[in-house]
């Protein structure tokens, strides 16, 4: 891959822009949230948004989905740890999201709606998991 | 403990920018015998007292979790290079900012590998909030001598119209890997 300038960077975010216009995702926005203190790094947090990253422009979600970066969310014994918001589903704490699941999370979750029961760790309540 | 030098870099990163910091500046630079690299910020800065505590690892201000009484980050950081032979500082001036500066020397047989370089201005660069950052890279060339390259945060964004979503971050990630390239 050659060095790309600043300029070839701003076309190819054009380009992508005018693949899929913002008002067909308008109101179906997806948040993803990283815990990114210093127990999630240890973890292998860093990982683990970089996995979800490249899993959500695989799918081809990437105009659709947010994700951002928090620091702990105080479930320091499950590291690393993902929110997921989707309009639609209750919202999510994932715990023990290491890279590898982390791209079964935006397969189940984002693509076909499906909890990861065995990863849930906070919200929904206990009633509402599958277990 | 971290597993790679990057992931000590970023949780440094972490602080500054959760410190209130209007401009982070990173420098990352690699040479064939070390890798040195320093954060600095104009965060809000600690006391000598504050500065000597932040590196106890069972003291932590308690502004993130109340009842937390942990605060790894920088105690980590001085563990790591005191096992591998290298060296660490923390400056800090309250109310004006902090610089904290490592060396860990790449013969050390302790010394933690360098990691996912991009990965971690990856990680950084999209770090929520409003500050500025500057990124300096510097690495041995590959005919002898060193190469570098700069990024700076609120050039990327504009070019990506923000740093939050998915589809501007698989970008920047190509970009960065890209930066890396001779």
């Amino acid at each position: 891959m050659a060095k790309m300038s600043l300029e070839q960077l701003r076309k190819l975010r054009e380009e992508k822009k005018q693949d899929l216009t913002r008002r067909e995702v308008e109101g179906k926005e997806i948040q993803i949230i990283v815990g990114m203190g210093t127990c999630g790094i240890a973890a292998g947090a860093k990982e683990t948004f970089d996995a979800v990253v490249k899993a959500v422009e695989e799918k081809g979600l990437g105009e659709q989905v947010i994700i951002r970066q928090t620091g702990c969310m105080g479930l320091c014994y499950v590291e690393p740890t993902v929110e997921v918001v989707k309009p639609g589903m209750p919202t999510v704490i994932y715990g023990k999201m290491t890279k590898d699941v982390a791209k079964d999370l935006v397969a189940k979750h984002l693509v076909e709606g499906k909890l990861l029961d065995d990863h849930i760790f906070d919200r929904p309540a206990a009633d509402i998991m599958k277990k | 403990m971290h597993y790679a030098l990057c992931d000590y870099v970023l949780d440094i990163v972490q602080n500054a920018v959760e410190a209130g910091a209007r401009n982070v500046g990173i420098e990352f630079a690699e040479s064939g015998e070390s890798t040195s690299v320093s954060v600095s910020d104009d965060g809000r800065g600690m006391t000598a007292e504050e500065r000597e505590r932040a590196l106890d690892p069972f003291y932590s201000d308690g502004t993130k979790h109340r009842r937390r009484k942990v605060g790894l980050g920088l105690p980590f950081l001085a563990q790591a290079a005191a096992q591998a032979g290298g060296s660490w500082s923390v400056e800090s001036r309250k109310g004006e900012g902090t610089t904290v500066a490592f060396r860990f020397p790449k013969g050390n047989v302790d010394c933690p590998p360098t990691g996912d370089v991009p990965g971690l201005f990856l990680a950084a660069l999209s770090l929520p909030g409003g500050h500025e950052m500057a990124i300096r890279r510097v690495r041995a060339a590959a005919g002898g001598g060193s190469s570098a390259y700069e990024l700076r945060r609120s050039e990327l964004s504009e070019a990506l119209g923000g740093l939050e979503r998915a589809s501007s971050l698989a970008l920047l990630r190509d970009y960065l890997e890209s930066q890396e390239e001779d």
